[in-house]
């Protein structure tokens, strides 16, 4: 057994964004382990005072490249709470479908481009394409059809346009929406290859039992709106969220991480969302979990990727749910601006994200807070990684680092979003 | 085949989208794999190979001396240098920060900023990659549409000048029919002013043009900015929306304000 071992990745590939991992164990102890995030500080909650309520989605979108969509509705929600607007029905449904979308989109590129080459024994899918073409061609097809979601209903795949206070500017072609309802039948055999693909592949066994937080909503599988409920009972609206989580700095690096209050850190995304609402994924989720043997609650951070891979079915079903019953028509979508504080959590396809800002009389923007999915992953990774690598010390030293970051990429982290405020210690070496 | 480009693509400081909107060449990768090998791309790959390119894409603006560094690394490795997209080319959203004054942001996101600024430096401000090295090729857009991404590297490959849009976005808006919605609604579009290449995305969705795309070559700013306040902006209206995703450009500047 190798008792003294240091773990360093500088650069972690196939994550989004700048981090870097150093884990040191000395006669079999952790001396040290940081998930370190060198991506830049964008400092969005001090340049969003003074900007004006009705583009302050538009500005979070640039947050995240890969989840601009729930950065717009979550934003867009808390204004929306602040201004006191109740939107329509179909303004709900039409958002449902576009951060569907996205999960989609986001959760396929984790999956066959980011995480499948591990398994597989590739660097990249690129490397894959010669052997493994027709895993790839799943791949971009479901990838392509969650771009196109957003698309239609946003009218731009990557920070869509169309979305703004209280609807949305353009309501989407009915013919197109039937359109996309046919790809989306057709794309259910492509997701069930997809689960029973990755419930082929030799996942780590490795249980750790942490509070997993996701939003819940008794009448629907939750993206949207809901109440921020956990495995250890919190059960909480979305604006008393700073009441039940709250961040801290520590001392090795400038990441703020978050923690529920008495209890530690916890876990949010597709594990947190599917061991919290399984009985209300579609059937059809629910029944190849039952295939697979895929049973709730589980607690391997690892199966992250079989939960991912049951939500895409699940998203599929909905949006053609959905699809079915918007009316498409024109809105009025006027509204008063008004000073007032709003909050809102909504599921990012990598877990709860949260925003609140306080408008002025004149709709700016005077306060803005916003807390993303990876920071609140970050200290769970690290607890997780913990527990992990004493786990591994019969691996070799590449095996063991593969292992580790294989973890980080369950956990699909979106950095980008994570430095929206904070700047974690980090170097980059060559 | 060993005459395949090699592309390497860099992320600085920017959100991933213009990445994400390269991968979004869903159809066509077999097409670049054809035409192009990816030794560097680090949300991509795990095998990351330092050494020429032909290319590099850099996504993002420069906010610290590691990227600074970074930067003029790949510079002296690259035979061709794309910003690719708005924070790379004009600073995008980001640069907003560029109006607050060094320390104010950090007192208003960080309890104690100075204790993290004195282990590690940010410029607390964003910088486009041309203030510091020669850039080839800028493509523009937040993102770049997925078309502009393979117009440059099909050029590239075909050793032809890529056909980027310089025009106004006013030129995509007619062909796609639109009725001008700052003429005839009034409203404040910054289609007149601002580079095309989207295919008129905004006004096409009966909304106006924000300019993600960064000024057209020679735009009339102060003469759209007198438009806004005719139609009942006010100037605080107006330095708000010109200082949005290039404010820090010539171009622009003289209504987002100087810093």
């Amino acid at each position: 057994m190798n008792k003294d071992r240091e773990i360093k990745v500088e650069y972690i590939a196939r994550v989004e964004g700048q981090g870097s991992l150093e884990i040191r164990v000395s006669s079999g102890n952790i001396e040290e382990l940081h998930l370190d995030i060198f991506e830049p500080p964008k400092f969005f909650e001090a340049f969003l005072i003074g900007r004006h309520c009705s583009e302050v989605h538009e500005l979070t979108s640039r947050i995240c490249g890969i989840c601009p969509v729930p950065h717009q509705i979550t934003a867009l929600r808390a204004i929306e709470n602040a201004l006191g607007i109740n939107v329509s029905e179909q303004t709900r449904d039409l958002r449902k479908l576009m951060n569907y979308g996205c999960h989609i989109q986001s959760h396929i590129l984790n999956l066959y481009f980011l995480a499948a080459p591990d398994f597989l024994g590739y660097e990249s899918i690129f490397a894959m394409v010669k052997e493994h073409l027709a895993i790839v061609k799943r791949a971009l097809k479901l990838k392509k059809l969650g771009n196109d979601i957003v698309e239609l209903v946003g009218a731009r795949a990557i920070h869509p346009t169309s979305a703004v206070v209280n609807g949305f500017t353009r309501i989407p072609n009915k013919g197109d929406m039937e359109s996309m309802r046919k790809r989306l039948v057709e794309a259910k055999q492509d997701a069930y290859d997809t689960v029973e693909f990755f419930s082929s592949l030799k996942i780590p066994k490795f249980i750790r039992k942490s509070e997993h937080v996701a939003l819940s909503n008794p009448e629907e599988f939750a993206i949207n709106e809901g109440l921020l409920v956990s495995s250890e009972g919190m059960r909480v609206e979305e604006d008393r969220y700073r009441e039940y989580v709250k961040e801290s700095q520590v001392d090795y690096s400038w990441a703020k991480h978050s923690q529920v209050v008495g209890r530690g850190s916890f876990l949010v995304g597709p594990l947190a969302r599917v061991n919290l609402n399984f009985d209300r994924l579609s059937d059809d989720s629910r029944k190849l979990a039952k295939e697979i043997g895929f049973e709730v609650p589980n607690f391997n951070p690892f199966m992250s990727h079989i939960a991912r891979a049951l939500e895409v079915i699940n998203a599929l079903d909905d949006c053609i749910r959905i699809i079915d019953r918007i009316p498409f028509r024109e809105e009025d979508r006027s509204y008063e601006v008004r000073s007032g504080t709003g909050f809102a959590v909504t599921e990012a396809p990598r877990g709860i994200l949260y925003h609140s800002y306080e408008i002025g009389d004149d709709g700016g923007v005077k306060k803005a807070d916003i807390v993303t999915p990876t920071a609140h992953n970050a200290r769970n990774i690290e607890n997780d990684l913990r527990e992990l690598v004493p786990a591994i010390v019969d691996l070799t030293d590449e095996e063991a680092t593969l292992t580790c970051e294989m973890l980080v990429r369950a956990y699909d982290p979106c950095i980008s979003c994570s430095v929206h405020y904070v700047n974690l210690n980090g170097r980059r070496v060559r | 085949m060993t005459d395949k480009l090699k592309v390497a693509v860099f992320k600085m400081t920017g959100c991933a989208g213009c990445q994400m909107e390269l991968l979004r060449l869903e159809e066509e990768l077999p097409y670049v794999l054809e035409i192009a090998e990816i030794p560097y791309f680090v949300m991509a790959k795990r095998k990351n190979l330092e050494g020429a390119y032909d290319v590099s894409f850099v996504e993002g603006s420069i906010s610290t001396p590691r990227e600074l560094e970074e930067l003029k690394d790949l510079r002296e490795r690259s035979k061709i240098v794309v910003a690719f997209g708005d924070c790379a080319c004009h600073g995008c959203v980001p640069s907003i920060l560029n109006w607050i004054p060094p320390g104010v942001a950090g007192k208003i996101v960080y309890d104690d900023f100075e204790a993290i600024h004195s282990k590690k430096e940010s410029y607390q401000k964003i910088c486009p990659l041309d203030e510091f090295v020669p850039v080839d090729i800028h493509l523009r857009g937040c993102p770049p549409h997925k078309n502009m991404i393979l117009e440059v590297l099909r050029s590239i490959a075909l050793g032809a000048k890529p056909f980027l849009r310089h025009h106004p976005v006013c030129v995509e808006c007619k062909l796609r029919e639109n009725v001008c919605i700052l003429t005839f609604e009034k409203r404040p579009c910054m289609g007149p002013v601002t580079a095309a290449g989207c295919g008129a995305i905004c006004p096409t969705a009966n909304r106006e043009c924000e300019g993600c795309y960064g000024p057209m070559s020679d735009p009339n700013a102060s003469s759209l900015a007198q438009q806004f306040l005719k139609i009942g902006l006010t100037r605080d209206d107006i330095t708000r929306r010109f200082r949005k995703y290039a404010g820090i450009t010539q171009a622009f500047v003289g209504e987002a304000g100087e810093q």
